[in-house]
């Protein structure tokens, strides 16, 4: 069975006017980055800038494994770790011995930190693939992770590696001290592996990991050995991966056992598939937009994980390929001139889904609240109202929202879907689709 | 001349179940022979030992002379055999340039190289546009294979299959659903792709058999009861009883 | 000595059955539809939740057999509502909804019950010693388990082998494309297995409560482990699974009871050497590597034999 959840549908030859297009998104994208702490310049705002950085490169590199290879794994935060804390001791070493190696370096070291342990545990690890692959990578990912609490003088035990970035040798003047060094030096590496990334796809063994991805067994029959595509797949995941743990080894100055764990794997797995693994852009979306969440939600609720799980599930029921499937799924509407079509059915489905999910907020943000043993009172605060949680009538609205909300949007959603079969139909009709 | 391929005392089980009984085949080189015999016979079954999808339980298969049988199948194509498949089996999500682009990846050297552009490989370009013309597909080259029509996917998947340069070559009913003229067409293809290599073809269709085959083996029960040439086989009494009947082509 | 092996075999049989209680419903569920639950060890948690908070209510008996139903009623509306729509989108869509499943029902549970353990204890009719062996006291609740865990096998043998509806998930379990092909109502039929498969985890939660820690992190605790027994002894094989089971739960029970350690044995390191990695696992007890020995299993089962103990099916 086509697995149309992951893999991705094909790319047009480029033509010269796509060529200059092509090449100019990457310019504007590194301009983007060297002026975008111009324009937020608040001490939070870079910090989350550095933040979404590591976040994509670490969801880049995963999609080498999910996207490009049709590798699920939940176990991928122990390249990102391992590259981490190799990352930490080289920067403990470099100060304690005076070796003349710059900061600059060190995510780096991270990177080869991370492929390390992919060379030597990949080729047993890439043996199976599909749901196999998925809880091996599990299996291992528990393993080092427990690991790191018995290894204390390697991993620190419960408290971590710290280390000073500072007291490295300077490049250019720079101290690395401020954080908005910091930064340009993770867009640094973010251009670098994202580029690198990039090209991966267009070489052969990229080539060969789409057909492994595709139809192992026909790649047999072409003289591959599928076997070896994924162990090259899985080390070049786990170099960028590293690479990531070393940008976030020199950006929190600290590495611990949460840098392998779980909830790490966890993350990344949530913020590439949100993004979408067909596309090269899905997961840099996905980032920057689990990385948000993350910031944000966790001040405003305490249970702002499950909310991550509800947004996952919804998108692997509604929209599999993700927000950057959803967005190429416009495209051909947008060439042929009918997103207008869209629009009204879009902006009349939105009212009621506003009020289904507020709905839903409502009750989850009550119940939370309600089953709450510490005391912060039994007043719920939202869109600027307050809701007490003990009261009936908080439960009567919020029954009122999903209820009522679930049974309008239906029918909206309805007109949506017919809206879509006019403009598509319209779009084919010019010769536009996909 | 060692032939091209040459299958010794070959036995194949599963488990209690004996597919193919001490099974004997010689395809010379060059040959176009054609593999019949009623359903259920063993023929692809036949295939798959030969290309590696499963080991032979014992005896021996051979490639130009080298013992071939419990390699791998990718070891195996890349000594020049390659096959096709009965059910289509490209790959779905790739356009028809890049099926044929990644077809003649191994042949043109390329191995694993993450170092080079493919794009920027004239080799494997040509060798591409040059299967992907003789296969009639030009225009349907930025079409994802799995929204070819039918024939269109099986020409595809004879493509893939070509596109190595292997010298031998075994087709598992390519004509498979087709129409009479689509089916002509493919025949032409066939003998267009094949020419100066060894054909090993499983069909049905018998006049594609004998349209265009040198030699003819009948496979019934997992074992040969007639090896020779069409007039041979069409006259052959065992071969009329057990498998053409009354109403040979 | 004597003790400790005869204990530790028994406790080790017990959580080995434990396993095999969960690792079945696993193994049906992914032979029969192909999807692996990760929400499988979720439903365990649920089980022991709602055990406790009935037993709360109505006591321990009867949330006996009220708590797996509704387990297994959760697990079907997961069927129905999740899984069914899912399916379209190929076997990788299906495995991360139950993975987001997963995830839901861990905060769901800690949200309502808190991140502590729940007070779930053993109800007072079991609680009393069994019988005395050497200077140890077995007590009668782990009886309790083992001869649930025992009627449960040779119900679902007995299901499984004398059967219609076990006729056909044998079946399933080597070739689930003919099951479609049968002319059943394959809908229910998935829904049927689903529900029955979590009703069996929950079970295996209503009783394991008590016994062990009933904590919202269970789940999180228990799940890789229920993966590695799937891998280790062959996804799709039952046999496989139940050797696995027992494999898994004797080593890692007998790892926990022993505190034997390199230095122990050889005495301590020159203590002038300092921290380091030698140190460290010199120093390191089998029972602190106890809960990696499954983990450790299974890269020595991938080396040496990639599709497990028994395993026949490929992915």
């Amino acid at each position: 069975m086509i697995d149309t959840a992951i893999s991705a549908p094909y790319v047009k030859p480029a033509g010269r006017g796509q060529n200059l297009r092509f090449y100019g998104m990457w310019v504007v994208a590194a301009i983007s980055l060297v002026v975008l702490p111009l324009v937020f310049s608040s001490g939070g705002s870079i910090t989350s800038f550095s933040l979404i950085g590591i976040a994509i490169v670490f969801a880049l590199s995963y999609n080498i494994l999910l996207g490009q290879t049709g590798l699920l794994s939940f176990g991928h935060a122990v390249y990102y770790g391992l590259g981490g804390f190799l990352a930490i001791h080289m920067m403990n070493l470099i100060v304690a011995h005076k070796w003349p190696i710059p900061l600059p370096f060190i995510p780096l070291i991270g990177g080869f930190g991370g492929l390390a342990f992919a060379v030597v545990i990949g080729w047993v690890v890439t043996k199976r693939a599909g749901t196999v692959f998925a809880m091996i990578s599990l299996g291992i990912g528990e393993l080092v992770g427990s690991s790191s609490l018995i290894l204390r003088s390697v991993f620190g035990g419960e408290s971590g590696i710290t280390t000073d970035r500072t007291s490295l040798p300077h490049m250019f003047g720079w101290s690395f001290g401020p954080q908005i060094q910091v930064y340009y030096l993770i867009s640094f590496w973010l251009m670098v592996s994202a580029i690198l990334m990039y090209a991966l796809t267009r070489t052969p063994v990229g080539r060969m990991c789409n057909a492994v991805r595709d139809n192992p067994e026909r790649v047999e029959f072409i003289g591959y050995d599928p076997h070896v595509v994924r162990y090259l797949a899985c080390c070049f995941a786990g170099f960028f991966a590293g690479i990531a743990g070393g940008l976030a080894a020199v950006n929190f100055e600290i590495a611990n056992s949460a840098y392998l764990g779980a909830v790490q794997s966890g993350m990344v797995l949530f913020a590439t598939f949100i993004g979408g693994t067909a596309q090269f852009f899905g997961p840099i979306l996905g980032a920057i937009l689990v990385t948000y969440l993350q910031l944000g939600l966790a001040n405003v609720t305490t249970v702002w994980q499950l909310y991550f799980g509800i947004i996952f599930i919804g998108i692997v029921m509604f929209a599999p390929r993700g927000i950057a499937g959803l967005v190429m799924l416009h495209r051909p509407l947008i060439r042929a001139g009918t997103l207008g079509m869209m629009i009204p059915s879009y902006l009349l489905s939105l009212l009621p889904t506003l009020a289904l999910v507020c709905g839903g907020v409502l009750a989850i943000e009550t119940a939370a609240r309600y089953t709450q043993s510490e005391g912060e009172g039994k007043v719920v605060h939202l869109f600027g109202m307050p809701f007490d949680s003990t009261s009936l009538t908080t439960w009567a609205i919020a029954a009122a929202l999903i209820v009522g909300g679930f049974l309008v949007a239906r029918i909206t959603w309805r007109r949506v879907a017919e809206a879509w079969d006019r403009a598509t139909t319209a779009a084919r009709d010019r010769g536009c689709l996909a | 001349m060692t032939p091209a391929i040459e299958i010794r005392s070959v036995d194949k089980r599963f488990g209690n179940v004996s597919i193919i009984q001490d099974l004997n085949l010689s395809v010379a080189q060059g040959e176009r022979h054609a593999l019949i015999g009623p359903n259920g016979a063993g023929k692809s079954t036949t295939f798959n030992l030969i290309s590696g999808y499963t080991a032979p339980s014992s005896g021996s298969v051979l490639l130009r002379g080298e013992v071939i049988s419990g390699l791998p199948p990718y070891q195996i194509n890349r000594r020049g055999l390659s096959r096709s498949f009965q059910v289509t089996n490209v790959f779905a999500n790739m356009t028809v340039w890049e099926n044929l682009r990644c077809a003649v990846l191994w042949s043109t050297g390329q191995r694993y190289a993450f170092w080079k552009n493919i794009d920027n490989l004239p080799e494997v370009r040509d060798r591409a546009t040059q299967i992907l013309a003789d296969i009639n597909l030009a225009t349907r080259r930025d079409v994802p294979a799995g929204l070819l029509t039918y024939a269109e996917q099986r020409a595809l998947e004879i493509g893939i299959t070509v596109a190595g340069g292997a010298d031998v070559i075994l087709l598992d009913e390519p004509t498979a659903g087709m129409s009479r003229a689509e089916t002509e067409r493919a025949v032409a293809l066939i003998r267009r792709l094949t020419e100066g290599r060894t054909l090993l073809i499983v069909e049905h269709d018998m006049s594609v058999v004998f349209g265009l085959a040198d030699r003819i083996s009948v496979l019934v029960y997992g074992q040969i009861i007639a090896s020779g040439t069409p007039e041979e086989i069409r006259g052959n009494p065992k071969v009329r009883e057990a498998y053409l009947g009354e109403e040979a082509a | 000595m004597l003790e400790l092996i005869v204990i530790s075999t028994l406790n080790g049989v017990l959580f080995g059955m434990l396993l095999f209680l969960l690792s079945s419903g696993l193994t049906v569920i992914f032979s029969m539809m192909g999807v692996l639950n990760f929400a499988h060890a979720s439903f365990y948690m649920l089980g022991a939740f709602f055990g406790y908070q009935l037993t709360r209510w109505i006591g321990f008996w009867p949330a006996l057999v009220l708590a797996p139903l509704l387990v297994g009623a959760v697990g079907m509306a997961v069927e129905r509502y999740g899984l069914r729509n899912t399916h379209k989108h190929g076997h990788v869509a299906e495995l991360l909804l139950t993975f987001g499943l997963a995830f839901a029902i861990e905060e769901i549970v800690s949200m309502i019950w808190g991140k502590s353990p729940v007070d779930y204890r053993v109800p007072a009719a079991l609680d009393f010693p069994a019988f005395s062996l050497f200077s140890t006291n077995y007590p009668a609740y782990k009886i309790f388990m083992l001869a649930v865990s025992a009627s449960i096998f040779v119900a679902l043998l007995v299901v499984l082998k004398r059967t219609r509806v076990g006729l056909i998930v044998q079946a399933a379990l080597t070739h689930p494309n003919m099951v479609s092909h049968l002319g059943h109502n394959v809908g229910r039929v998935f829904m049927l297995v689903f529900g029955v498969g979590s009703a069996l985890a929950g079970m295996a939660g209503v009783i394991a409560g008590p016994a062990l820690v009933t904590q919202s992190d269970m789940a999180g605790l228990l799940g890789p482990i229920l993966f590695v027994v799937i891998v280790f002894g062959g996804l799709g094989s039952l046999p496989g699974a139940f050797i696995a089971s027992l494999v898994i739960g004797l080593v890692q029970t007998f790892g926990v009871a022993l505190n034997g350690s390199l230095a122990s044995a050889f005495g301590p390191l020159d203590p002038s050497l300092g921290p380091s990695v030698l140190t460290d696992i010199w120093n390191v007890t089998i029972a602190q590597i106890a809960p990696i020995l499954p983990y450790l299993l299974l890269v020595l089962m991938l080396i040496v034999r990639p599709m497990g103990l028994l395993g026949t099916r490929e992915t």
